[in-house]
């Protein structure tokens, strides 16, 4: 699964222990007495809003509903995309009106994936409150975009990659880095 | 877009996942997404239709494009001008998208060579309706979980009917086994080399059908004499409850109408638990909402990886 050229940031157990900080800060900011409303960014925010779920149970902070939303139909770069888009559809079982949401993602980069989302939220409905809620934030923001509750800041170069691996989406959880390759520099 | 004869099993399957997608928008308070905000589609009807049309407008609009309707009865077709120069006209007004209905087989083909638009075969003669084929299929799926190892009869007019041709190319490709079925006149026995089983007793036919998709007598494109009367026809051929009682107990029937109610089958028939009429009419505007969507962003047809 993995490449030979990335570097591993974190590891199984380091990763899990972001997770559960971020339970522990979600549940913080919520209002007394009621259950985060957790909507997953198609697939592996999906996969960290069930995560985080079950850490409220685990940590005795209480149950979450998780959703997820696909913003396929909301990217601003369908001129671009050279394959057809598989659309995995919005699932989310909880009206949107009036609601306290966390919106959940596995790494922020330029913004534009949380704008989709919040667009496609709000075509639900009209939610009280976002909150934003990622694994990673890696930088360089193209949209004024900041999250509320973070994992990890992870100081990057633009053309690197960061990728999240999360069980059970995926066969381990880690987070890793692939450099960019490095430029050939004029002799 | 131009035929199911044209695409591959693969591509028909993800422009059904797709379309499945599609379906979870349209059950939404607020039914629009901006997947295709400032695109423009043309649709060029030159044959009437009210149905696909207004599927087609609803599912561009559903997806926030704009659009635009052209009639040839009221255009300058009438005073002249060529179908290929009136496309040309249309395309220079910024179109992405035209969908073409032509009573003529081939004609949104000829198009294709000379615009450089996505084109959309909404119907052409009795050549092709590839929509309507793809909405069949969803609804076939939705109904039996699966489209391969099941056995689909069409009924009644083969010969005239483009949505046999498209349900016939969609359905072998899938796996279904075929059976055409109606009056040697409408049914030809050379249609046997398209892959199909051709039969001419319906009583024969329905004790081993899993779907029915009971065509339309398309008395507009006959010349006549193709059978005594159309009380004959539906003596030997409507699907009446009788009929239906020497089905399986979970015969799907399909129609793509309009239907001749008392004709092609019996309003009890049309109204009944193994009707699927209504649902087809639901998925046409999914399927048409996936079909626009995937030609828009003029992509390869393969569906892209994670």
């Amino acid at each position: 699964m993995g490449r030979e050229d990335e570097v591993r940031t974190c590891d199984a157990g380091e990763t899990g222990e972001l997770i559960r900080g971020m339970a522990g800060r979600i549940w913080d900011g919520s209002a007394p007495g009621t259950s985060p409303r957790l909507i997953g960014v198609r697939s592996r925010g999906v996969t960290l809003a069930e995560r985080l779920a079950a850490e409220g149970i685990e940590q005795g902070l209480g149950e979450a509903v998780v959703g997820a939303v696909d913003i396929t139909l909301y990217r601003d770069d369908l001129d671009k995309a050279r394959r057809w888009p598989v659309l995995r559809g919005t699932d989310i079982p909880f009206d949107v009106d009036g609601a306290d949401v966390v919106l959940v993602d596995d790494v922020l980069f330029t913004g534009r994936t949380i704008r989709a989302a919040i667009n496609a939220i709000c075509d639900l409905g009209r939610p009280a409150r976002i909150r934003l809620a990622v694994l990673v934030d890696r930088g360089w923001r193209e949209l004024p975009i900041q999250p509320d509750v973070v994992g990890l800041t992870l100081d990057t170069h633009r053309r690197d990659r960061v990728q999240v691996r999360l069980r059970p989406f995926d066969a381990t959880d880690e987070i890793v880095t692939i450099p960019a390759a490095p430029r050939l520099s004029p002799s | 877009m131009l035929g199911l004869e044209d695409l591959s099993r693969e591509e028909i399957l993800a422009v059904l996942d797709t379309a499945e997608s599609f379906a979870e928008v349209s059950r939404r308070d607020r039914k629009k997404v901006p997947a295709l905000l400032g695109r423009i589609v043309f649709n060029l009807f030159f044959e009437n239709s009210t149905r696909t049309r207004t599927s087609f407008s609803l599912a561009a609009k559903r997806l926030s494009a704009d659009v635009q309707d052209f009639s040839a009865s009221v255009s300058s077709i009438s005073k002249g001008e060529t179908f290929i120069d009136t496309a040309k006209n249309i395309e220079a007004m910024g179109c992405d998208v035209m969908v073409v209905r032509h009573p003529t087989p081939g004609a949104p083909h000829l198009l294709s060579q000379h615009v450089s638009s996505s084109i959309i075969n909404a119907g052409d003669g009795a050549h092709e309706h590839p929509t309507q084929g793809l909405l069949d299929l969803m609804t076939i799926r939705q109904a039996k979980g699966k489209i391969e190892g099941l056995t689909v009869a069409l009924l009644g007019d083969i010969s005239h009917s483009r949505v046999a041709r498209s349900n016939i190319w969609g359905l072998l490709k899938l796996g279904a086994k075929v059976i055409l079925c109606g009056p040697p006149t409408l049914v030809p026995r050379s249609m046997e080399r398209l892959g199909c089983e051709v039969a001419y007793r319906l009583e024969d036919v329905l004790p081993r059908c899993d779907v029915i998709n009971v065509l339309r007598i398309q008395f507009e494109r006959q010349q006549g004499g193709l059978f005594p009367s159309v009380g004959e026809y539906s003596q030997f051929y409507m699907m009446t409850q009788d009929r239906v009682r020497l089905a399986k107990p979970d015969l799907l029937i399909l129609a793509p109408g309009p239907i001749n109610r008392g004709v092609e089958l019996t309003p009890e028939v049309a109204d009944g638990k193994h009707s699927a009429i209504l649902d087809q009419v639901t998925n046409g505007l999914a399927v048409r909402m996936a079909v626009l969507y995937l030609l828009s962003g003029k992509m390869d047809a393969r569906p892209a990886g994670e």
